[in-house]
């Protein structure tokens, strides 16, 4: 479903990526992972259109995105949840939400994928005339998600939904995503530093190291390996 | 008492026009942080518009509410496709360069646009047609508020209305609202920001030429230089009221409006800026942020 091929991605005149190439197919939970800085949030931004890549490709579909609006990349059906959530503060969490189906037009559809997240996050139904910016880390967690879903991505990018959140929350938070996996059959590509919780949910993942992709495997034997243990794992 | 009043309405529609200025200087601010100073200039020009238009359709003997309707609507479209253009020009070719180029762009673009209107039109005052009829209803209180006051009043009244449901409840105004709180995520939601900040600066610039054809009729003649004193002090009234906050925007014109009614009332013409800026001076003390601003904090 996702290709990327020899991806480079500058900042000015710093490359943060390597020559990145990873695989996405449909129906999986893809991880990335990797130390602060190893360029995990960039490569999120490369294929959301944010930083464009400088050389590569990256293939949706089978069509080349790369040098293409963000905006018609959110409508070929990629979304982000990006690092901190980024909630519109002052808008209420409905609001959000609408911005979250910003480019949809069946009014029926949208609020039947409302009515869906907040049975999903009863949290969000009560607050849903609170401004965004008042809700906890947790919440504001479960309303960036919710907000993504209301564009009806078939290929959702989570970066960091860790962080900053209580174990329990943090928990809570997988098995929606699991769930929305399965129900709704999304594929995700989920970025994460908690490598341990990472891989536990996704099918196959990927190591990235300094902007270079340095392993990829079944999650399972990743979890398994002795370096993947000792590096990422605190094994 | 009614000295008082009369002092009141003239402070209110003072006000008014400042705060047709003062929404562009401050929606522009809310989504890109640049203080645009060529929008003065906007206004002035959506003023020789009126004019131009309206001496035209004088000659060809257009009743009176026909040529105000007319020439009001040629202002508009012609002001806000100055308003796209500085954008396009002289702002989004800048987008990312520090902060002090697109100010020192914005500037640049005020003093070329007066130049070009002195240069195009003429360096002299020019007589501004009376358009906005006296309905006979008003002669009562002829004393305490002018005709052309009421309307500047009623029009203002009626956009701020407008300008508020729109912001408030459409698709467009939603996405003004989320890309001044967070550009990136507009982006990720799917909004074309660049199209969101184009209709940021149609839209205020539209405000502005309404705000010229009013006070352009109100006071009787136009020049050049009109969109310069007008802009420094719709732009204090946002400053007043916190720039980059909508309802800020609207109560700074009418505190700086009301000030300066007063103190030409009370005390003389002559000290009206004197008591404009110490206000503005003395708010700014205790409340840096403006009166309804929120106090930022810089996100790293």
């Amino acid at each position: 479903m996702l290709e990327l091929r020899r991806v480079d991605t500058y900042y000015g005149n710093i490359q943060a990526l390597y020559g990145v190439s990873l695989s996405v197919e449909a129906g999986e939970i893809i991880t990335l992972i990797g130390a602060n800085g190893a360029g995990k949030s960039t490569t999120l931004m490369s294929i959301s259109g944010i930083t464009s890549p400088r050389r590569g490709e990256i293939l949706f579909k089978g069509q080349n995105i790369v040098g293409m609006a963000p905006n018609n990349i959110v409508q070929l059906g990629i979304s982000q949840v990006p690092e901190g959530r980024h909630i519109f503060p002052l808008l209420t969490v409905s609001e959000n939400l609408d911005m979250g189906a910003f480019l949809r037009r069946d009014k029926k559809g949208i609020e039947d994928d409302r009515a869906y997240l907040y049975d999903l996050f009863p949290i969000l139904k009560k607050r849903r005339n609170q401004p965004g910016g008042n809700l906890s880390g947790g919440e504001q967690q479960m309303l960036a998600i919710s907000r993504a879903l209301m564009a009806r991505p078939e290929l959702l990018l989570l970066d960091e939904p860790s962080m900053g959140l209580a174990p329990l929350v943090t928990r809570q938070i997988f098995e929606i995503i699991q769930k929305i996996n399965k129900d709704q059959n999304t594929t995700i590509f989920l970025v994460e530093q908690n490598a341990n919780l990472a891989l536990q949910v996704a099918d196959r993942g990927y190591v990235l190291e300094n902007g270079r992709i340095t392993m990829q495997d079944r999650a399972e034997l990743l979890l398994a390996n002795p370096d993947i243990q000792r590096a990422y794992l605190g094994i | 008492m009614e000295y008082f009043l009369e002092l009141v309405f003239s402070g209110l529609t003072r006000g008014s026009i400042y705060a047709l200025i003062a929404l562009g200087y401050t929606m522009v601010y809310g989504i890109i942080g640049l203080i645009n100073f060529a929008h003065g200039e906007v206004y002035m020009i959506g003023a020789f518009t009126a004019l131009i238009v309206a001496t035209v359709l004088n000659m060809y003997g257009l009743p009176l509410p026909a040529v105000l309707i007319l020439a009001s609507v040629a202002a508009i479209i012609w002001a806000a496709a100055y308003g796209f253009t500085i954008e396009r020009l002289a702002y989004r070719p800048l987008r990312g360069a520090p902060r002090l180029s697109p100010l020192i762009s914005a500037i640049g673009m005020s003093i070329f646009l007066q130049n070009y209107v002195m240069l195009a039109q003429t360096p002299n005052f020019l007589p501004f047609p009376e358009l906005i009829p006296e309905p006979a209803f008003l002669e009562r209180f002829a004393s305490m508020v002018g005709t052309t006051d009421l309307a500047i009043l009623t029009v203002t009244s009626v956009v701020m209305i407008l300008l508020t449901l729109m912001i408030k409840f459409t698709r467009t105004g939603k996405a003004m609202r989320a890309t001044a709180q967070d550009q990136t995520m507009a982006f990720l939601v799917g909004v074309n920001v660049d199209t969101v900040i184009s209709i940021t600066f149609i839209t205020g610039s539209s405000l502005a030429a309404i705000g010229g054809v009013l006070i352009a009729s109100h006071i009787g003649q136009i020049n050049f230089y009109i969109g310069f004193i007008a802009g420094i002090k719709a732009f204090t009234a946002a400053v007043l009221g916190g720039i980059g906050s909508i309802p800020g925007a609207v109560l700074g014109s009418f505190v700086l409006g009301l000030t300066e009614s007063f103190a030409t009332g009370y005390v003389s013409s002559a000290y009206e800026d004197v008591f404009a800026f110490s206000l503005l001076v003395l708010i700014l003390i205790f409340r840096p942020a403006g009166l309804l601003g929120k106090a930022t904090i810089e996100k790293v």
